[in-house]
């Protein structure tokens, strides 16, 4: 199963997000830097949770941004934001987010195997941790499995 | 029998909830077809479905149904997943 690529320019670590939009709004800003979506989609990431709500916290501390396939996304592609403060989204357990994962996938159907990398990662329950304190981009891309 | 996943794109947390679901599945020596949806098709895809996994979220958008609408808190969780799910099974 192969993870969507990850570069070193979709990887945002210690920013700082004032709220929940600004947290989706790096994600997507990072997605547009590694060339993986246009910088729109993270209008369309945010308009998902505004639609939905807070949903994506899909774990303690773990945002999922994405929406959906469409002409704002380029290619497959995967971004990490480490927030320097926690940010609310709302969640009625798994706030607060430290860490937000952006995907942006570029065909509906072919996904469930990037998607399932993903979960992968996720399932050693320590990952979140890790990332929250990942000091380099590097280090993300190591707890992310992503070998150089 | 067929569980199906919901969320509000059917590519995110549903693809998450459908891989973990699987998972558990076989950890309690289950079989199901486990399908990812997004929540503007749940009646279509769920109509034949015994489950429906979601987040809190979609509940009320999801509405009337015949399946059990089974919430999960953690999508990481496979001990909250099979939990659930044993006990909706069982």
């Amino acid at each position: 199963m192969s993870l969507p690529p990850l570069p070193e320019s979709a990887i945002n670590i210690g920013a700082f997000a004032a709220d929940w939009r600004a947290a989706v709004a790096l994600s997507g800003a990072a997605l547009a830097r590694s060339g993986a979506a246009k910088p729109l989609y993270a209008a369309e990431m945010i308009r998902m949770i505004e639609d939905h709500g807070p949903y994506v916290v899909i774990a303690p501390g773990l945002a999922l941004a994405h929406a959906r396939p469409g002409p704002q996304v380029i290619t497959n592609g995967l971004s990490v934001v480490t927030l320097s403060e926690p940010v609310h989204f709302g969640h009625a357990h798994n706030d607060p987010v430290r860490v937000v994962l952006g995907l942006a996938i570029s065909e509906s159907g072919a996904h469930l195997a990037a998607v399932a990398a993903v979960a992968n990662i996720f399932n050693d329950s320590s990952a979140i941790d890790q990332l929250a304190e990942a000091t380099s981009a590097a280090e993300v891309q190591q707890i992310m499995g992503i070998t150089p | 029998m067929k569980i199906v996943t919901i969320c509000g794109a059917g590519i995110g947390s549903s693809g998450v909830l459908k891989v973990n679901a699987e998972r558990a599945l076989r950890a309690l020596d289950l079989e199901a077809t486990v399908v990812a949806a997004d929540v503007s098709t749940v009646r279509v895809v769920a109509a034949d479905a015994q489950i429906i996994l979601t987040s809190q979220e979609f509940v009320e958008a999801i509405g009337k149904t015949n399946a059990d609408v089974i919430v999960i808190v953690n999508l990481f969780d496979t001990s909250e997943l099979k939990h659930k799910l044993g006990h909706a099974l069982g």
